[in-house]
C-alpha cells in the first residue's frame, strides 16, 4: 500500500515537473521570438551564426548523405532483384530519404553537431557570467545571443536535410545504376512517376521545419537554463542531444500518420 | 536623503522559499563616495548587489536607485536604467569571442550609432586608463586573471555610469594587480564623479578606499560606518570581523552536536 | 573585415546550394517536372470493376505515358465505377471509338490505362467519354471461373 502510494506520488511529481518545465520552456521561447524584429534589423547577427551553426554542420551531412544513399541502394537492390522489380530501386531510395530519413536523419545529426555546440556555448556563456554582464550592460542576452542562434537554426535544418536528400538520391544512383548495373533510365523515370512533389518532397521539408524548430528549441533551452558549473553545462549538453533526439522521433511517427497515411 | 543614490529599505530574500538571506535589510549609498559592503562567505553580498541592478528580485522591500523603485521596473525602464550603472564581475565575464577593443567597444555598439573613429577614441582612452591600451587586439583567453579584470573594467566605465559596482575586485590577484585595482576604484570614483559599490571581504584593501563601510551578518546591517569607526568599534562581531580573529560571536564551528557525543555514538 | 566577408561569402553559397538541391528535387526527382503543368483535356470512361487502380496511375498509349487518371468515382445510376483522366493537349489526335482497358505492369506492379485507338474520324476532346472499355482482370474472378469451369466438366 505505501509502496503503491509512493510510486503514486513519484508520477504525480513527475508530471507536474515535466509541466513546470515545459511552461518555463515555452516562456522563455515567447521570450526568444520576441526579439526576431531586432534580429532581422541586424542581419550580421544571423549571417554570422548561420556560418556556425549550417555551413559548418555542412560536412557532416554531405557525408552522411552519401553513405545511407549509398548502403540504401545497396539493400534495396539485394532485396528487389530477388522479385525482378530492381527498375524500382530509385522508387525505393529517394522515397525512404525523402519522406523518412532525410529529415530524421539531418535533424538527429544536426542536434548532435549543432545543437549540443549552441547548449554548450550558451551554457557556458552563462557560466564565466557573460550573460550576466550583458543584461548589466542593459543588453537583453535573449535577444542579442540566443535569438539569432535560435533563427539559424531554424533555417539551417531544412537547407541542410534538402541537400542530404539530393545528395542521397545521386549516391544512390551511383551505386545501382553505375555499379550495380539498374537502368538508368527506369532509376530515373519511376522515381520521377512515384515522387510527387507536394505530397512527398513538401512534406518531406515541413517535417524538417518542425524538427529544425523543436531541436534548436531544446537546445538554446538546455543552454540557457543550464546550471552554471561545468557539470551543469555538461549535463545540459547531454539532455540537449537525447531530449531533442527523443522529440525528434516522436514526432516524426505523428507528423508521418498524419502526411502519409489516409 | 537627498544625497544618497541609492536606499534600499527592508529588504527581505530567500532562494524558492528556502533559507532566508535578507531578512530586514536597510542601506543608504552615499552620492559620490565609495560604499563597502562586507560580510563573512554566504551573507548575501553578491545578491545585494544583483538585487540593485535588477537581475533578482527581493521577496519583499525597497530598492531605491537614483528615485527608480528598482524591482517594480518593466523591461523596458529597466534596461534604461542599467545603462547607468557599471558591474565588475568577479570572473571579468569577457565575451570570450571577441577581442579586448571590442568587448570594450560592446557596450557602445549595442546603445549608440557612434562612427568608428568616435568608438576608437573611446576605447583608447578608457585602455589607457587601465593602461592596457597596447593589449588592445588580444583575445580574452590570452589574458592573465589581472589584466582581464582591468579589461572588464573599462568596458564596465565605457558608458561612464553614475553608479559602479565591483563583485569582489581584489579576490585572486597578485599584489601589484591588486594595488592597481585598489587605486582605479580610488581614482575612477573621484575624478569621474562616480557613485562606487565595492563588495568584498578583504578588510585591508576596502578600508583604505572605502568612505563607508557596511557588514552584513545572517541576514540583516550589523554594523556601519566610516573605516576608522568600525576600527574602534566596541561590538565584538566587528572586532572579531575586523581583526580576523578565528573564533568570537562568529562561530568557526558549523553547527553540530558536540564532539564528544559525536565521537562516542561511533564507537557503538 | 575580411574574416566577415568570408562568412558571408559561405552562408550565401550554403543557401544557393540548398536552393539548387531544391530545385533538384522538384524537377529531376518529383513529378514535377515531368507532370507537364496541368495543360491537357479531360475525358471520362466508365468500367464495370477498376480492380486496385489509383487516382494518379499512368495513361498509355502503346506503352507511351499520355496523361493520368485524376479521380475514380462512382456512378449510381449506370452502377459502375467512372474514371477520369487527363490527356496530354499534344495528344489530340485519339479517335472517339479508343478503347481502354485497364492492365497490370507485370505481375505484382500497379495497374494502368492502356488506350487502343480506333478509326473513327472524330476526335476525344474535353469532356468526351470512351465507350469501349475492358475491366481490370481481378485474380480471384478468374481462378473462381477457373473453377467452375472444372466443376461442370466432370
Amino acid at each position: 500500500m505505501v509502496f503503491f502510494a509512493n510510486s503514486l506520488q513519484g508520477i504525480g511529481a513527475f508530471v507536474l515537473n515535466s509541466l513546470a518545465s515545459l511552461g518555463r520552456a515555452s516562456l522563455f521561447l515567447s521570450q526568444v521570438l520576441l526579439g526576431i524584429k531586432d534580429v532581422l534589423l541586424r542581419p550580421q547577427l544571423l549571417i554570422k551564426e548561420l556560418y556556425s551553426v549550417g555551413v559548418l554542420s555542412l560536412l557532416i551531412i554531405v557525408f552522411s548523405a552519401i553513405f545511407v544513399g549509398m548502403v540504401l541502394s545497396l539493400l534495396g537492390y539485394v532485396t528487389l532483384v530477388d522479385f525482378g522489380a530492381e527498375s524500382s530501386l530509385g522508387v525505393l531510395v529517394s522515397l525512404s530519404l525523402i519522406r523518412e530519413l532525410g529529415p530524421v536523419l539531418s535533424a538527429l545529426l544536426f542536434s548532435g553537431r549543432a545543437g549540443s555546440a549552441l547548449t554548450a556555448e550558451i551554457g557556458l556563456m552563462k557560466a564565466t557570467e557573460q550573460l550576466a554582464s550583458m543584461e548589466m550592460m542593459a543588453v537583453d542576452p535573449i535577444r542579442r545571443i540566443v535569438t539569432p542562434r535560435f533563427l539559424a537554426g531554424f533555417i539551417s535544418l531544412p537547407l541542410l536535410t534538402i541537400i542530404f536528400m539530393a545528395l542521397g538520391i545521386y549516391a544512390g544512383y551511383l551505386v545501382g545504376s553505375v555499379w550495380l548495373g539498374v537502368d538508368e533510365g527506369s532509376y530515373w523515370s519511376l522515381m520521377q512517376n512515384k515522387v510527387e512533389f507536394w505530397h512527398d518532397v513538401v512534406n518531406g521539408v515541413i517535417k524538417s521545419v518542425v524538427f529544425g524548430f523543436v531541436v534548436t528549441w531544446v537546445a538554446v533551452y538546455q543552454g540557457y537554463s543550464a546550471i552554471p558549473t561545468s557539470e551543469g553545462v555538461s549535463r545540459a549538453t547531454t539532455n540537449s542531444v537525447v531530449y531533442s533526439a527523443l522529440a525528434v522521433l516522436g514526432l516524426d511517427f505523428i507528423l508521418t500518420a498524419m502526411m502519409f497515411i489516409n | 536623503m537627498s544625497d544618497s543614490l541609492a536606499i534600499i529599505r527592508d529588504l527581505h530574500f530567500s532562494w524558492g522559499g528556502g533559507r532566508e538571506i535578507f531578512s530586514g535589510v536597510s542601506l543608504d549609498i552615499p552620492k559620490g563616495k565609495v560604499t563597502a559592503i562586507m560580510g563573512p562567505s554566504g551573507t548575501g553580498k553578491t545578491t545585494l548587489l544583483r538585487m540593485i541592478g535588477g537581475q533578482l528580485k527581493p521577496t519583499s522591500g525597497s530598492v531605491n536607485v537614483q528615485g527608480l523603485e528598482i524591482p517594480s521596473l518593466n523591461r523596458k525602464d529597466l534596461y534604461q536604467a542599467r545603462r547607468r550603472m557599471g558591474m565588475l564581475f568577479q570572473s571579468g565575464a569577457l565575451l570570450t569571442d571577441l577581442s579586448v577593443f571590442e568587448n570594450i567597444a560592446f557596450p557602445i555598439r549595442e546603445h549608440y550609432k557612434f562612427s568608428e573613429s568616435m568608438i576608437r577614441d573611446i576605447v583608447l582612452l578608457k585602455l589607457e586608463l587601465v593602461g592596457l591600451r597596447g593589449a588592445r587586439d588580444l583575445m580574452p583567453s590570452e589574458l592573465s586573471g589581472g589584466m582581464a579584470r582591468r579589461v572588464a573594467l573599462a568596458r564596465a566605465i565605457v558608458l561612464d555610469p553614475t553608479l559602479m559596482m565591483y563583485d569582489e575586485p581584489f579576490t585572486g590577484l597578485d599584489p601589484v594587480t591588486l594595488g592597481t585595482i585598489v587605486s582605479l576604484i580610488k581614482t575612477l570614483n573621484s575624478s569621474l564623479g562616480m557613485t562606487s559599490v565595492v563588495v568584498s571581504h578583504d578588510i585591508h584593501e576596502t578600508f583604505s578606499i572605502a568612505d563607508y563601510v557596511c557588514i552584513l551578518s545572517e541576514g540583516k546591517v550589523a554594523a556601519a560606518g566610516s573605516p576608522e569607526e568600525l576600527m574602534s568599534s566596541e561590538s565584538e562581531f566587528v572586532q572579531q570581523f575586523v581583526h580576523g580573529k578565528p573564533d568570537g560571536p562568529m562561530p568557526f564551528h558549523y553547527p553540530a552536536e558536540s564532539l564528544e557525543s559525536d565521537i562516542l555514538r561511533g564507537d557503538i | 573585415m575580411g574574416s566577415s566577408r568570408k562568412i558571408e561569402i559561405f552562408v550565401g553559397a550554403f543557401v544557393l546550394v540548398a536552393l539548387l538541391a531544391f530545385l533538384v528535387l522538384a524537377m529531376n526527382i518529383s513529378n514535377l517536372g515531368s507532370l507537364g503543368s496541368d495543360k491537357g483535356y479531360e475525358v471520362t470512361a466508365q468500367f464495370d470493376n477498376v480492380g486496385g487502380l489509383q487516382p494518379r496511375a499512368k495513361v498509355t498509349l502503346s506503352g507511351v505515358a499520355v496523361g493520368r487518371v485524376t479521380v475514380i468515382s462512382y456512378d449510381k445510376e449506370s452502377f459502375q465505377a467512372v474514371v477520369t483522366m487527363k490527356i496530354n493537349s499534344g495528344v489530340d489526335y485519339l479517335p472517339s471509338d479508343t478503347q481502354a482497358s485497364i492492365y497490370t505492369s507485370g505481375l505484382l506492379g500497379e495497374q494502368y490505362i492502356s488506350l487502343e485507338p480506333g478509326a473513327e474520324d472524330d476526335v476525344l476532346t474535353e469532356g468526351s467519354a470512351v465507350t469501349l472499355t475492358q475491366s481490370a482482370v481481378v485474380l480471384e474472378e478468374i481462378i473462381g471461373k477457373l473453377l467452375v469451369s472444372f466443376t461442370t466438366k466432370d
